[in-house]
């Protein structure tokens, strides 16, 4: 029996350590769009859109042209840049943070407009980089740094669905919620990805992928514990769920 | 294209873009610089351009910041409580080191003001504006005609220096109307070999501000700093009238330097040797220029459209060799000849 490679570092990641925690959704998901850029073969033509979150060093493990943006400018920037550059392939990351609070009008209008990017959100329900606070995507009686005794929505209101939000919007052509929390969901993830990817190279318009995705240690837990919470605290609130394709609302 | 046209001055700067190769433009709208983006949204898609209404001008700067990361020419504009907000993106195309032009026509402040030209965001311009260590390359056009010229200028030492130009106007000189020969159109644009291009047969380019390893920003600072070192030595633009016999000087910038003209006419009609010192560039300031002139008169007397702002960088390059007085008009109001005719009347 001749041997087959089945697994394989992927070429449009950099070999370095990562600063990534242990059981964190960012590396997951970085690791997804590198083995997508090898499959659909456009490494060569990936700009990268670093967010203010964790991940503002992805251009460090992508190995693409990168570009920082501001703490929620993401969207904005990426829309200049993709202007320009027009036959790129512009990937939006961004953290709930950075995509739902301070820059929500950025996300919105980006959306709005139909911008021909990928927007790839992680929604940890916290700010990591910062060192734990409320998101906006916080849950209910969720106790972080400055929710010590739980967010209480009737103070600092409920937690927003993304998906849910951008699906008013006439323009968005793809629109997505997924997870990371085991090897299904990140497969599911990775589909998702891939096709909103392909959105982009097919000049389709805005695609959105949303993923539930663990923060052990600002959580404070171990993280099995952390993928666990996912599924059983996150996940009934943001359900997992395609909410737009080809344009059209799904059912 | 070398005949006279009455153009506004917002819109020459909107042509004189055009004409230097920008066909990105991003804004937001604002009183008094609105026939900007209106010129903008009508020549740009004539011209293969792309404009956009940005839905703030957080979101405009950091759509000139992508755009400019592209290699485009890029340009937005606005007023004085717009460039407040877009000094987040000014900070970071600094510390990224992408050129842009961002034109300020200013107005009453502090605050919503009022929508009439003012010169309150002197200190705002030339000392960063944002947050961090860094000089936005400032120049304050004093005609229509300067509107269009020194727009092209500021894209070319833009991309020169890959340093954001500021072109300083303010509500009165954009609102006016005057006869221009319109810029040549430039024809070749300088290449960009940092631009994010995607990594085709070469290492990817990282374009960010972030600079987390030990040292790392101290060295990128030092070399911001080596890079405006150089602006300072080479890029300082001024202009003079009837220095040569002056035994007082006025210094203003704009549409003050423009009502001080008025007020030097008046004063040599009764005898008194009076001369203008025009900062053009306000960043990088004229310093050694105006120190020269300083010492060949007895007394500076600043006009500025605010409480006194410029009125500091004179005081401390000229303030050693003659005594330095201020005249200013807040609140979007224009300097009044009488007053600087009386004021200099009383040097006597
Ligand atoms: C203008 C501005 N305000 C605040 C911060 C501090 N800050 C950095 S990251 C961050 C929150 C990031 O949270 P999120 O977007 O959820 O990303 P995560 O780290 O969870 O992936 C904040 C508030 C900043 N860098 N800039
Ligand atoms: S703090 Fe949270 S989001 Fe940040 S790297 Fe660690 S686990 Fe990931
Ligand atoms: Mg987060």
């Amino acid at each position: 029996m001749s041997e087959e490679k089945i697994y394989s570092f992927p070429k449009s990641i950099r070999e370095v350590t990562t600063h990534y925690c242990a059981g964190c959704g960012h590396g997951i998901v970085h690791k997804l769009i590198a083995q997508i850029m090898d499959e659909l073969g456009i490494q060569e033509k990936t700009l990268m859109i670093a967010p203010v979150g964790c991940s503002v060093l992805a251009y460090n493990y992508i190995k693409a042209d990168g570009l920082e943006a501001a703490h929620g400018r993401a969207p904005a920037v990426s829309t200049g840049l993709k202007r320009v550059q027009k036959d790129k392939v512009v990937i939006c990351y961004q953290g709930d943070g950075d995509l739902l609070a301070i820059g929500t009008a950025e996300s919105v209008h980006a959306a709005n407009r139909g911008e021909h990017i990928t927007v790839i959100f992680i929604n940890n329900a916290i700010y990591g980089m910062t060192g734990g606070q409320m998101a906006p995507t916080t849950m209910e009686g969720q106790v972080t740094k400055t929710t010590p005794y739980g967010r209480d929505p009737k103070q600092v209101g409920w937690p927003i669905r993304a998906c849910e939000l951008l699906n008013t919007l006439e323009a968005p052509y793809y629109i997505e919620r997924c997870a990371v929390y085991d090897v299904k969901h990140i497969n599911q993830t990775k589909k998702a990805i891939k096709k909103a990817i392909q959105n982009q190279i097919d000049g389709k318009g805005y695609s959105f992928v949303e993923i539930l995705s663990m923060c052990p240690t600002n959580w404070g837990v171990e993280p099995q514990k952390a993928a666990d919470w996912v599924r059983d605290v996150m996940e009934p609130y943001y359900p997992i769920k395609c909410f737009r394709d080809g344009g059209e609302k799904t059912k | 294209m070398s005949e006279k046209i009455l153009m506004k001055g917002n819109e020459a700067i909107g042509e004189a873009a055009i004409l230097a190769g920008c066909r990105h433009y991003f804004a937001y709208p604002i009183t008094p610089q609105n026939e900007i983006p209106a010129y903008m949204a009508k020549r740009l898609p004539q011209v293969g351009g792309t404009f956009l209404q940005a839905e703030s001008e957080l979101a405009a700067v950091s759509m000139v910041m992508g755009a400019s990361a592209g290699g485009a020419r890029v340009m937005t504009s606005s007023s004085s409580p717009g460039i407040s907000l877009k000094q987040e993106g000014i900070s970071y195309m600094s510390g990224a080191q992408l050129p842009a032009v961002i034109v300020n026509m200013m107005r009453g402040g502090p605050g919503l003001g009022n929508i009439a030209g003012a010169q309150g965001d002197y200190f705002q311009a030339t000392r960063g504006g944002g947050n961090g260590d860094y000089h936005v390359l400032v120049i304050a056009p004093g005609n229509v005609q300067e509107l269009a010229d020194y727009t092209v200028k500021a894209f070319e030492l833009a991309d020169k220096y890959r340093i954001v130009c500021m072109i300083l106007g303010d509500g009165y000189l954009g609102q006016m109307s005057e006869p221009l020969i319109l810029p040549e159109a430039v024809k070749e644009l300088p290449a960009k070999d940092w631009a994010l291009t995607g990594a085709k047969g070469r290492d990817p380019h990282i374009i960010a501000s972030l600079r987390l390893a030990d040292g790392a920003l101290v060295g990128h600072v030092y070399d911001l700093y080596k890079n405006y070192a150089e602006i300072e030595k080479n890029e300082v633009i001024y202009d003079t009238q009837n220095l040569e016999d002056a035994d007082y000087m006025l210094v203003a910038y704009g549409t003050s330097s423009r009502v001080c003209k008025k007020a030097i006419r008046v004063l040599r009609a009764e005898g008194i040797k009076v001369g203008l010192f025009r900062p053009v560039t306000l960043w990088p300031f004229p310093k050694k220029e105006i120190a020269e002139a300083a010492k060949k008169v007895k007394k500076i007397l600043t006009v500025e459209m605010s409480m006194g702002q410029m009125v500091q960088d004179v005081q401390i390059n000229a303030g050693k060799y003659c005594d330095v007085d201020f005249y200013g008009e807040p609140g979007g109001m224009l300097p009044v000849v009488e007053k600087i005719v009386q004021r200099v009347k009383s040097y006597v």
